[in-house]
């Protein structure tokens, strides 16, 4: 298996991506051709695209992410499966299938706690939730919602959930929790739709102003239901600054097919791979890889799935990439953004439906 | 109570297992209970019980009821 201690040695956001990609590519490399050997579906469908000759990340073929809806793709044997993950599917079809053994779900947890403490420290903070605990209910079957709160709890103490049963906001308990802790960092966790519909919107609606300038929100999970109601990345921020006073607001990109390595904004609103992922932007035409600046169709890639064939996967996500090892926030490796879905893609946002 | 009675006693209560259960074999996900909503309530439970407050990265290293003793005694706790 993988040695990963070069990345866990350092901070993910520490190499160059000359350096990243002497470390990534043949530890992606080894990774794929063990879902070469130990998935046979995996194996027939990439003899299909086929590609024998590895040089480069680039070259590594793609699988599209609707595979992991229409089949059950496992690189272990079903005994060894620990954790079944699932995306909820809003179009009604069937939902994405993730298989976790305890090594795959170990190095999850992880790498999101490497990525997530270069931003919020090794402190554990008071934790506010913006959801309903409901979420968690089944505990063997997560959808990418639970999945999601569950991994950020660990980054919490004294956790609270903002919203009830009925996603209702519960006003009473956020001012009585930040009483509690009105001296320290709050950290807040949500989904992008969710922190939209169910917390800001409702804020607003009742004309609630709350006070949790000393905190910061991470969020993630997609934007489409957000665009719909014409609401941009800046203009999220500053409604969110107005009704909540929260003023540092950092967004993530992840698929549930590869948990654990996402992708995190920086101060200058990019998002930034770290050194367990990567990112490549391909021309919807012919599948080449764009040049900088220009739009394309989202590859993603991961070091972290090895119990299914889920590390290198094509997107229905249009973005682009902005620059190499250039952000001013420091951060080094690729640095993008996201725009959302192709057009006529089938619609999927992993928190865009709210459970019941 | 003992420090080693207390943290018997979170694992008893988090897990719904009997102390005799508790030892080096007895790991993470080892019962349905122990999985990953269950370690969250347990280290919360313990934090409470020590009045400790864990790093992320011991939370995720607490694999086994004897790491977690290991894991205590950072936090100068000495089961």
């Amino acid at each position: 298996m993988l040695n990963f201690d070069v990345f866990f040695e350092n901070s993910p956001f520490a190499f160059n991506q000359m350096q990243k990609e002497s470390y990534f590519f043949p530890a992606i490399k080894t990774l794929h051709q063990s879902h070469l050997q130990n998935c046979p579906e995996f194996e027939k469908i990439s003899s299909l695209i086929g590609n024998e000759d590895l040089r480069q990340v680039e070259d590594l073929p793609f699988i599209p992410v609707r595979l992991f809806k229409d089949f059950d793709l496992l690189s272990i044997d079903k005994s060894e499966i620990r954790k079944t993950m699932t995306s909820s599917g809003t179009s009604g079809g069937s939902p994405s299938k993730i298989y976790l053994n305890s090594e795959t779900a170990q190095l999850q947890t992880k790498v999101l706690t490497k990525i997530v403490n270069s931003y919020i420290g090794t402190k554990r903070l008071p934790m506010l939730i913006i959801d309903s605990k409901s979420v968690l209910k089944d505990r063997n079957n997560f959808s990418a919602r639970g999945a999601g709160i569950l991994g950020f709890s660990m980054f919490g103490y004294d956790i609270h959930y903002a919203l009830d049963d009925d996603m209702n906001i519960d006003i009473e308990q956020i001012n009585e929790f930040l009483q509690k802790h009105e001296h320290e960092q709050i950290l807040i966790f949500g989904f992008t739709f969710v922190v939209f519909e169910n917390f800001i919107k409702k804020l607003k609606a009742s004309n609630t102003k709350l006070k949790l300038n000393n905190s910061l929100l991470i969020h993630g999970g997609g934007w489409k239901k957000l665009a719909e109601n014409a609401i941009d990345n800046s203009s999220f921020k500053a409604l969110i600054k107005e009704w909540s006073g929260i003023s540092r607001v950092f967004n993530y990109y992840g698929l549930v097919e590869q948990t654990g390595s996402i992708f995190m904004e920086c101060e200058n609103e990019n998002l930034h791979a770290s050194i367990y992922s990567d990112i490549i932007f391909r021309k919807p035409e012919d599948f080449s890889v764009c040049e900088i600046g220009q739009e394309g169709i989202v590859q993603l890639l991961s070091l972290l799935p090895h119990s299914y064939p889920g590390h290198s996967i094509l997107t229905e996500d249009i973005g682009k990439l902005v620059g190499v090892d250039t952000c001013p926030c420091g951060r080094k490796g690729k640095y993008f953004k996201i725009f959302g879905r192709i057009k006529n893609a089938e619609i999927r946002g992993c928190s865009d439906t709210i459970q019941k | 109570m003992t420090n080693r009675e207390k943290y018997v006693q979170v694992f008893v209560d988090s897990f719904s297992v009997n102390p005799d259960q508790l030892d080096e074999n007895f790991v993470y996900q080892c019962v349905p209970e122990w999985d990953s909503i269950g370690h969250m309530g347990m280290i919360a439970s313990l934090e409470e019980t020590f009045d400790i407050m864990m790093e992320t990265d011991d939370i995720i290293d607490f694999g086994s009821f004897t790491k977690g003793i290991e894991l205590l005694a950072k936090y100068d706790v000495t089961i």
